[in-house]
């Protein structure tokens, strides 16, 4: 029994030192990341990629650039839907867009975009309210192969029934089938709207603000920070709002922790959407 | 079972939890020392009703565990409906979006594995009445930390297929009555 409780200690230095490599190597940064989750998922990383121990998994990271890809879809890829939790869309076409009408052009920034659910949501969402033509959207991630099927929006058709109920349940003014064409057991959503999108790489822990953003839009990002990774990406949200812009976390995200709080007002508590403030 | 002092109990329940829930948390009485963790599966698109159900029936404080919270003796933590709950090395909570564990999500096993990883044998693991194997996996880390790990006995349990694979994958697992479990969490309120 002892020598289990000596290999989780000698696990958790394994551990520090793979994230230290990765960040030294290649420059991705997870060593603020919430460590039970990280721990967790490369548990399973070590398993599937046939790692003896995480030292075995550092020597191939820091020898063999090849894999760093498959290392780093099970660090950072995360399942999503589209129009996960209706209620946050609804909110933000009642109580949002109102205000973002008043604007002859606007930035929105989906920070963290994964594979795109997110993104496809708010770009329906613009274009059944009529504010597409006047948006940029900037859809940003770490994980190369992320933004690449973000870039490609094409879903698994079975996702698609529960997608299309979110979709409904958000106050939608069309038909999420107005927007994807099936194909062998896959949605492939039309590539217009991908036309006012910027893809980028863009790091939360490392990259600097950009833009002066009317909504940025980060759900469930953060849950997989450290307190002070999420009071970094909460500084860098509060620098790249425009003034009285808004900020749209996960429904059990909140900014109650961050020293940031002050800098951003309760806009529609419940739906944890926030107003930045002068302050 | 070492001499160490307990400093947390974790729990998994699935059908039938909110009866045997409704036993155990209850009789846990003010000033009870203990940090109590729950995970129940619960359907991920309904807003959880337990941490509501359960203020109005205990003496203890019972909450939704959130993000980045500091874990507080004498405290009922349920894990939010759709998330994942894991403790972290410093003693606080983090959720997680992660896939589906078992099918669940919360999975208790999620929360056994990373209470395990915190708490070490300080920790007290039980897995109650269920119809699925979750938890069997995390009960066993418990053990191999070095934690005390608990089944509610399978012949008595309303549904006896959870506690059952979990004593299966933890045979030093202590298989107890809901009202043994009431007393041997009560005997650690006083050590």
């Amino acid at each position: 029994m002892q020598d289990d409780i000596k290999q989780h200690g000698v696990e958790d230095i394994e551990i520090q030192l793979l994230l230290e490599a990765l960040y030294q190597r290649y420059h991705y940064d997870f060593r603020h990341y919430a460590r039970a989750s990280i721990k967790r998922r490369l548990i399973q990383a070590r398993g599937q990629l046939g790692f003896a121990s995480f030292s075995a998994m550092q020597e191939g990271l820091l020898h063999d650039p090849s894999t760093l890809p498959r290392l780093l879809n099970y660090l950072t890829v995360q399942v999503s839907e589209m129009f996960r939790d209706p209620d946050y869309f609804r909110a933000l076409r009642e109580k949002v867009i109102p205000h973002l009408r008043t604007y002859p052009s606007l930035k929105i920034w989906v920070a963290g975009c994964s594979n795109g659910e997110e993104l496809y949501s708010l770009a329906i969402l613009f274009r059944e309210e009529g504010l597409e033509q006047r948006t940029i959207f900037y859809a940003t991630d770490i994980n190369p192969d992320a933004l690449r099927a973000a870039e490609a929006g094409v879903y698994p058709l079975d996702q698609i029934r529960k997608f299309t109920e979110s979709h409904q349940r958000s106050g939608a003014r069309s038909s999420l089938s107005d927007y994807y064409t099936a194909d062998y057991g896959r949605a492939v959503f039309d590539k217009s709207l991908r036309s006012r999108v910027v893809f980028s790489d863009h790091s939360l822990v490392t990259d600097a603000a950009f833009g002066e953003m009317h909504l940025i839009s980060c759900r469930n990002v953060l849950i997989y920070f450290d307190r002070d990774l999420q009071d970094r990406a909460l500084g860098l949200f509060r620098d790249s709002l425009a003034r009285k812009g808004f900020l749209g976390l996960g429904s059990k995200e909140s900014l109650r922790f961050s020293q940031h709080a002050p800098s951003f007002s309760d806009f529609v508590r419940e739906e944890k959407i926030y107003q930045r403030q002068d302050s | 079972m070492t001499d160490q002092p307990i400093k947390a109990i974790a729990i998994g329940a699935s059908a039938g939890a909110v009866q045997a829930l409704l036993k155990i948390l209850p009789a846990l009485p003010e000033g009870y020392p203990l940090p109590v963790l729950i995970v129940v599966h619960v359907p991920p698109d309904r807003r959880n009703a337990l941490v509501s159900l359960f203020q109005t029936k205990c003496v203890l404080p019972v909450k939704e565990a959130e993000d980045k919270e500091r874990i507080i003796g004498g405290t009922i933590y349920f894990a939010p409906s759709d998330y994942h709950l894991l403790v972290e090395a410093d003693g606080s909570f983090a959720l997680s979006l992660d896939e589906a564990v078992n099918h669940s999500r919360p999975a208790i096993d999620v929360l056994l594995e990373t209470a395990a990883d915190a708490y070490g044998p300080a920790l007290v693991g039980i897995v109650l009445t269920g119809a699925n194997h979750d938890g069997a996996v995390g009960l066993r880390a418990v053990a191999d930390g070095g934690g005390m790990a608990i089944v509610e006995d399978p012949t008595v349990a309303q549904v006896p297929t959870m506690p059952a694979a979990a004593l299966a994958a933890c045979p030093s697992a202590r298989p107890m009555t809901l009202d043994d479990i009431i007393f041997t969490l009560s005997k650690m309120a006083t050590t």
